[in-house]
């Protein structure tokens, strides 16, 4: 058979993903992230009397050290499953990628294990953030939009 | 290539199990199994190289040997370097022969060993497959604490180790006949979609082992595939019937025997060298003893998957190995 027609073949046997439900899943789980970490934020700067800028930061921390304390825990992986891009997209996502590889290769030694595959995941994340960062603001200099 | 034995038997297997699998359809036909993927070992891998050991004990009490009486030990795994069978074999210090050939392992084992028994040049030997869910996943996809979101055409790695011996004594299932498959790539490069990689490989061996025994398709009591998984299944039925004419009668999938699918979180169902012979071994083997089946051919498939060459844009190549059992007949 040729290829092209056995992609038909199994196109025909494949099925479908239900991609408006899990987009509607990750919508409402993803802004309810958002939700919870502008009410942090507000709590930060309301009660602790921080600065509203530092308070940013705060939550940022608060959020990440949850990801990671869930994924230690064991059941954030099945929450990212049905959630999916909802928790994978936040700083939630961030962390789980960090915090799950770091736990898988403890065992293989701190430099060679923990050291070299932490970033596994979480690298390309790091490595674009930058780049698309760094062309962003290029492009609003070129642009004459210097804060 | 078809190749025909007269004095090769399965005489026993050893079989065990991890914890998806005990929860499965076929849990009280296993020889043991295990509540969690560790073993008490440190790690998966060393767990799955545990596992191998485990089957390999229980097979030798069953025929009532020790590991000194076998001549040669075949065994392979989906772990960079079959590491858990290496391992596994610098314990037991059986002569060992090393091999892989993904998912299909199991039955290229027991083709080489009984071509061994066949020629006279061993007395017996012990063929073995293993796979590890955490540490496939750890090693083909992501860490496993990251559960990242999966189509639902994936598979689920099998936990297990399933071991046979072999020999020329009369007694349990007779290996009639192996066909050694070729490999083949029509061009599918999602890694989440195996069935669909070894369709084809599947029913090209069938076809040539029906055409070199001429033999129907109805002979067998039972075509069993490796781990095709519920649509890969669905794809070789259509496939068969498309390019080659033929209804695939009396035929089933290992992958969609071993889990409960309604109730267990494994997609399109199980996958890995050990679950065509899990499967096989354990619950195929008992009916064989009752005779409810007199003839089986078992169409072990293998994605020959490199995560590497998948990036490299490749498609993945497959192939697949059949062997036929058949009940002795007094």
């Amino acid at each position: 058979m040729e290829k092209s027609k056995y992609k038909d073949l199994v196109a025909k046997h494949t099925p479908k993903e239900n991609r408006i439900y899990n987009g509607m899943v990750a919508f409402l789980i993803g802004g309810m992230m958002g939700v919870l970490g502008e009410l942090l934020r507000q709590v930060y700067a309301y009660y602790l009397d921080i600065p509203t800028s530092e308070a940013t930061m705060f939550m940022i921390i608060t959020l990440i050290f949850i990801g990671c304390l869930f994924t230690c825990f064991g059941f954030f992986d099945k929450w990212v499953n049905f959630a999916k891009c909802g928790l994978i997209v936040p700083i939630t996502g961030f962390a789980h990628a960090m915090m799950s590889a770091a736990l898988e290769y403890r065992k293989e030694g701190l430099v060679t294990g923990i050291g070299a595959n932490m970033f596994k995941l979480a690298g390309s994340v790091i490595i674009f953030g930058v780049v698309s960062a760094y062309t962003f603001g290029l492009i609003r200099l070129l642009l004459g939009g210097v804060a | 290539m078809t190749i025909k034995y007269n004095n090769v038997y399965l005489n026993a297997t050893g079989t065990v199990a991890g914890p998806y699998e005990q929860k499965g359809p076929l849990k009280n036909y296993y020889d043991g199994t295990y509540d969690d993927f560790y073993i008490d070992m440190d790690t998966f891998e060393q767990a799955e190289s545990k596992m191998i050991e485990d089957s390999i004990d229980i097979l030798l009490a069953k025929i009532g040997k020790t590991r000194f009486d076998i001549d040669l030990f075949l065994s392979g795994d989906l772990l960079n370097q079959i590491a858990s069978s290496g391992y596994a074999a610098s314990r037991l210090g059986i002569p060992f022969m090393g091999i892989y050939n993904a998912c299909a392992t199991s039955v290229e084992g027991l083709i080489l060993g009984a071509n061994m028994v066949e020629a006279k040049q061993i007395k017996n030997c012990i063929c073995s497959a293993s796979s590890h869910n955490n540490a496939a996943e750890k090693q083909f996809r992501y860490p496993v604490e990251y559960g990242g979101p999966k189509p639902k055409t994936a598979t689920f790695t099998t936990t297990g180790g399933a071991s046979a011996y072999l020999s020329s004594n009369k007694e349990g299932i007779k290996i009639e006949s192996a066909t050694v498959g070729t490999v083949v790539d029509l061009g599918i490069k999602d890694a989440y979609h195996m069935g669909a990689v070894m369709a084809p490989a599947a029913a090209d061996t069938i076809m040539k082992h029906l055409r070199d025994t001429k033999r129907e398709i109805g002979y067998y009591d039972l075509i069993l595939t490796g781990d095709l998984g519920v649509y890969g299944r669905d794809i070789l039925k259509d496939y068969m019937k498309t390019e080659y004419g033929m209804d695939l009668k009396n035929y089933n999938d290992t992958a969609c025997m071993i889990y409960d699918r309604e109730k267990q979180p494994v997609y399109a169902g199980g996958s890995g060298p050990a679950c065509a012979p899990l499967v096989t071994y354990s619950y195929i083997i008992s009916k064989m003893k009752k005779k409810e089946y007199g003839r089986v051919l078992l169409v072990a498939t293998g994605a020959l998957h490199s995560p590497t060459m998948v990036n490299q844009k490749l498609s993945i190549p497959a192939i697949a190995h059949a062997i036929s059992l058949e009940v002795i007949s007094e």
